[in-house]
Formats: C-alpha cells, structure tokens, sequence
C-alpha cells in the first residue's frame, strides 16, 4: 500500500484501502476427485485508496474485472489474496461483530433495478430490511417512518409503501435501491453500474440524487461503470481497469485530458461525443481484437497484443505501476 | 458526413402518417402515432429516443414483423421502390425482407438460432433469396465473414454461435444482413449491448460497407453520442411521435424542441469539464394506454402553456431542413 500513498496529503487515513487485491474462481474438472485446472483470474492485484466523501471511479469494458472486483471489496466474495481495510475493517480478517458492523457501514447499488429487488416483498419490506437485520430501530412504528423518511429522501411518494416493485418504473426502482442502501446509515457504498440500465432523461435524476446524498452525508462512493462521459461527470478520481489489472489512476480532468496509457487513450477516443463537429475533427484510436480471456492472461503487458505501440519489452516484462506525475498512476514501459 | 451532399438524392423509402396499435387486456397501446419519414439512397438517418418512444415498433411496422394481433397498422404507407409494404402480402414482403431490405438487431446473443451454425444461417439468404448452389453459398459466405473482419472465415462458419464473442457475432449478424447487398440496412441499437471499442470498430465497418454499397442506413438508437457519430439527418422521437428532424449538425448546434434540448442538457460529455449539476427532466415518459391529448411531453416540459395541453403540433419547418413539433419558437420564447 504505501506505494501509491506518498502523495496522499490528507491528514485522515483514507476511508477505504485496498493492497494487491487478488480474485480468481478456480476451473475444476472431474466429478468425485475434482482437480483444479486453472482459474479465471478475474482480479489480479490491484492496489487503490478512497479517502471520506471522495467518489472514486472504476472504468474498463464488460470481463476487465470491475464487478468482481467491487463485490470482493464488500467481502460478498472471498479474498484470494490481498487485502481490502473500510472503515478500519479487514474485510477478511473481521471477527463476526466486526463483520456486522462492516456491512452495515459499507452497502451497495445493483446494477440492475428488476432482478435487484425481491418481487414478492413491498417497498416497505425492502426498504426496511437492513433495520430489521442490524436491528437498528426498537419497533415497527419506528421502522415504518424511517422507511417513510428514506422514501421521500430518495424522491419516492411515501403513499406508495405497500407496492410491489414491479409496479415501479426503472427509475423509481433505483430509487428503492437507493433508499434500501441509505437505510443502515452506510459510510460507504459500491455503485456498480447504477444508471446502465435507465434511460438518458432517468439516469441525470439518479446521478443528481447521488451527489445529492453524498453531500447530506459525506458519503463515499467507489462508482463502477462502463459511461466513461458520466463517469468524468461524478468522480473525482478514475481507474481504468484492464483483464484484471488497473493500467491507469489520475484524477479526473487529468485522466481524460492527458490519458498516458494506450488503453485509457483508445478507450476514451472511441467514447462517441454528442456533438458531430467535434466528433469529426477527433482522432480515433480503433484497437483491433477483443479483450484476451483473463483464464491465460497475455505475457508481459496484458495489453500488448492489441496495443498500437507495443515494442518488444511489452512481451516480456509486466509494467511497473508508476507515479509519472503527482497523483498520476500509471502502468505503462513508454509512458513517461 | 456533409448532410446537405446526401439532400439531392432520390428518395428510397417514404413513409406517411404511420399509426400502429397493439390491443392488450389493459386497452390499447398507441405505440406509433402518425409517423412520417422518408429516406434518400446513400444516406444514414438517424431515429433517436427512449425506450418505449415507438422507435423500433415504427420499423417493425414497415418490415411486416408486426404480430397482427395484437398488433395493428391503423392507417399510413411505407413507399419502396412504388409499392406499399403495408399492403404487401405475407409472402411478397418475404421477397423484399433480407434481400432488399435487411435488418441488424440489438442483442447478437438472442438474434442467431444457438443450435445451427453460423454458416448455416449466412447460408440462409443466399438460398432462399439468390437462389445459390453448395460451392457458390459456401464462397460468398466465407466472403462476407472476412469482408465484416472475421479472421480465418472459412473454419468459423462450422463454429456455432456461443463460440463467437458479442462483437463477432455482431459482425456475423451485419455480414448475414448484407449478403443480398441489401438497398437499406436498418439497425436497431446494434451496438448497445457491445464495449465502446467494438462499438467504434462497427460504426467504422457499417460507415465503409455503406459507402462501398452505396446502401442507405437506418440507425436506431438511444445513444445521442453515436447517432452524431454516423447519421447524416436525425429524427427524435417521444412517444410515439417525431417531435423534431434536422440535418445532424443542425441538431446537435442548434436544437429546436424542448425535449431535444433537454436530452442534450442532460447529457455529461467525457471532452468537457464538469461545470454544474447534470439538468435532469422531471417525471417520466408517458403512459401509452391513455394517450395525453395535447402533446405528450407537457408534463415534463419547462415551457408547456394553454395551448400545448390541448392540442398536438404539427412537425412544422422552423429553418432551412429543419423540422420541430412544438407550439412555442424556442429561439424567441414566444408562441408560433
């Protein structure tokens, strides 16, 4: 961890800390002795900080290991190597009380505002279910106002308590989901991909409502997605993920102006921009190939078999994570 | 893309005041209003709106893929080549659909048969529509495969369609629509459910066949970022309606409607610094079941007066190549 520090200036610890974080899902074969044959190395070593009400950004396209790594962060999967400290908790080295406290100050929004909400319960059974589990109010009057309050927080007439969700736009779904999140007063909550799914004129509310909690709050967000133009829009700091591996770390007009790493160069320049005059004087970077499987992941820089200007280092020698400038992470043998 | 060299052409596809109905339990839906627009050989026109809009319902329409019932066309034409595919019989219009007329969808996943290769099914229209032997069908689908960017084509056409990644099957999918060197290409959000990257690489690859075939393109799409990126005129739509056409310069410069307006607004750039909040649009798209007398964005809309809750606007032109349906002249403020 304490090389990507040095350049923290703040004096609070950072609220989260992750060091080398490692996720890979075993590939086994055979049925009574199961073997193991390998493993999708879904994360593989990354190391960030967020500090209190910084919104982190974690960027990279469907299979780079975003997701997996934002549950592993939560301790929704086991570690397999690494360590992941929110809060002042180590997420797998927690006892059982420190586990509890863990989950309810770190939360999560889904992706996903049909399959993220259980259609059989009520708003008010969803909502209230983190107060139930921490067991944070005394009765069901006083859960039934928080859930009230949290509704109307959230934009929600609380008139509709008792629906179910799909009686609910997508919308108004994520705002469940939203509400269901703030219900254990987290410190810190993963986003992974909260408005993907919304339409242009929704996803403005929700991220609005977003930052609006997060300044109520002080809230701290690690924010995944794939909208790289939303994401300039809500983060403060940016990472972009590759096969498992972050490639590049700046804050965000820093990122987007001066990208050092070929990757977050071709990624940003094949992001269309609304606007065909300045789309037309763009230079497009199109990498050819797809993203490599992370079972194999390629020799050296994960990125040198699509990477336009590879030089033969790049087969051989994994890049350095490096500091270019201050607050500027980069793992790359040609930037500088 | 100059919009105004494609303005000359001759007009390919018109159609006029389409009205299409689907009768459910609930009522009826009115998913598609009165519908008029017409495309120029050679050109790409863009339909842009949420989900819902009537978007896609509108080309399903002109193709004949309307389930009847529960659907139902209730009035207008679709002109092609001096015949009325609305009035085409089920058979004659199998003549037209695929071979002068060929359609790309959304999802590469669901679109191809799991269980039949995909030479199989590039094999498809070149069988049934040209009329071509073993040997011939087996050359020009190897064609088409390498002509779409698929290495090795000859031994992926024995591969079965789980063996293709999202990409390539969304390359295999444009390549099958193509076979019959199609007049227009009509893609329904083809890149929606693809990366960034691969997205850049199929807006290239459908911009060179287009220009190599002289075809003409309809891109359906919510994504404001790529239809600025390949349309040459764009057409948004709201439920169910055009509320605003223009040549795609003129639109993005200079929007006329509200709602354009405000879906530009609500829009974060990635080539921008974050300057304010995001501007988000109240409320929701409306209910279709109880189509709203007047025009159906006032809800929502910050300058709706008297007027706008009574009766629906005419697209009227507000400049040269430009059309709005809105009763207020936005750059005045005042009523028409």
């Amino acid at each position: 961890m304490a090389d990507i520090q040095p350049s923290n200036s703040a004096a609070e610890p950072p609220l989260v800390e992750v060091d080398q974080l490692k996720k890979h899902f075993p590939i086994r074969q055979g049925l009574i002795f199961e073997r193991e044959i390998g493993s999708v190395k879904a994360v593989d070593g990354i190391s960030f900080f967020i500090q209190r009400g910084e919104t982190l950004g974690l960027v990279g396209e469907s299979g780079c290991g975003k997701t997996t790594a934002g549950r592993t962060i939560l301790g929704l999967y086991p570690l397999t190597g690494g360590k992941v400290t929110i809060t002042g908790i180590s997420v797998d080295h927690a006892t059982k009380e420190e586990m509890r406290t863990f989950r309810r100050k770190a939360q999560m929004i889904f992706q996903d505002p049909y399959a993220s909400l259980n259609p059989r319960w009520t708003v008010s059974a969803i909502i209230g279910e983190p107060l139930r589990v921490h067991q944070l109010l005394p009765n069901e009057t006083a859960r039934q106002e928080r859930v009230h309050e949290l509704m109307l927080r959230v934009g929600l007439s609380p008139r509709l308590i008792n629906r179910f969700p799909h009686e609910f736009s997508g919308g108004q779904r994520q705002r469940i989901g939203v509400a269901r999140a703030l219900a254990s007063n987290p410190e810190f909550i993963v986003c992974d991909e909260p408005i993907s799914a919304l339409d242009v004129s929704i996803q403005a509310q929700v991220v609005n409502l977003l930052e609006e909690l997060q300044d109520e709050f002080n809230l701290t967000y690690l924010f995944i997605a794939h909208d790289l133009s939303m994401v300039r829009h809500i983060c403060d700091r940016v990472a972009v993920m590759y096969l498992g591996i972050i490639v590049e770390l700046a804050e965000r007009n820093e990122l987007y102006e001066n990208p050092l790493h070929p990757y977050s160069q071709a990624l940003l320049s094949a992001v269309p921009i609304p606007d065909p005059k300045r789309d037309r004087e763009r230079r497009r970077i199109i990498l050819s190939g797809e993203i490599p499987s992370p079972i194999n992941p390629p020799k050296g820089c994960r990125f040198h078999p699509r990477c336009p200007v590879a030089i033969d280092q790049c087969k051989q020698l994994q890049p350095e994570w490096r500091e270019i400038s201050p607050r500027h992470w980069v793992a790359c043998h040609l930037a500088a | 893309m100059d919009g105004n060299i494609q303005t000359g052409r001759p007009k390919i596809l018109e159609v006029n005041n389409l009205r299409t109905r689907f009768h459910i339990a609930e009522g009826i839906v009115h998913a598609v209003n009165g519908v008029s627009l017409y495309l120029r050989q050679g050109e790409t026109i863009g339909l842009v709106g949420e989900s819902g809009c009537g978007k896609s319902v509108t080309m399903m329409s002109i193709m004949g893929l309307i389930p009847i019932p529960p659907g139902e066309i209730a009035s207008g034409e679709a002109l092609f080549n001096g015949k009325d595919l609305l009035k085409l019989s089920e058979s004659e219009i199998e003549d037209i659909r695929g071979k002068d007329i060929a359609m790309v969808f959304q999802d590469p996943m669901t679109a191809f048969n799991p269980v039949l290769t995909i030479g199989r099914q590039l094999s498809e229209p070149l069988r049934v529509h040209i009329g071509l032997n073993k040997d011939e069908i087996r050359k020009r689908s190897s064609e088409l495969l390498s002509q779409v960017g698929i290495p090795e084509p000859g031994s992926r056409l024995a591969d079965y369609p789980h063996q293709f990644s999202g990409g390539m099957r969304q390359r295999a999918m444009i390549a099958m629509a193509l076979s019959c060197r199609p007049s227009i290409l009509i893609a329904d959000e083809p890149t929606t459910a693809i990366d960034v990257t691969i997205q850049a690489q199929i807006v290239e690859l459908v911009q060179t066949i287009r220009s190599d075939m002289n075809m003409s393109v309809i891109w359906i799409t919510h994504d404001l970022g790529v239809v600025a990126e390949i349309a040459d005129r764009v057409m948004v739509m709201y439920a169910g309606l055009i509320l605003e056409e223009a040549l795609v310069d003129d639109l993005y410069e200079d929007p006329r409607h509200p709602y354009t307006q405000a879906l530009l607004a609500a829009l974060p750039r990635v080539d921008k610094r974050r300057s304010k909040r995001l501007l988000s649009i109240p409320g929701a798209p409306p209910n279709l079941l109880v189509p709203p007398s007047g025009c159906p964005f006032v809800p929502r809309c910050q300058f709706a007066f008297d007027r706008c809750h009574e009766e629906m606007p005419e697209l009227t032109c507000v400049a040269v190549n430009h059309q709005a349906a809105c009763w207020l002249d936005v750059t005045t403020g005042k009523p028409r």
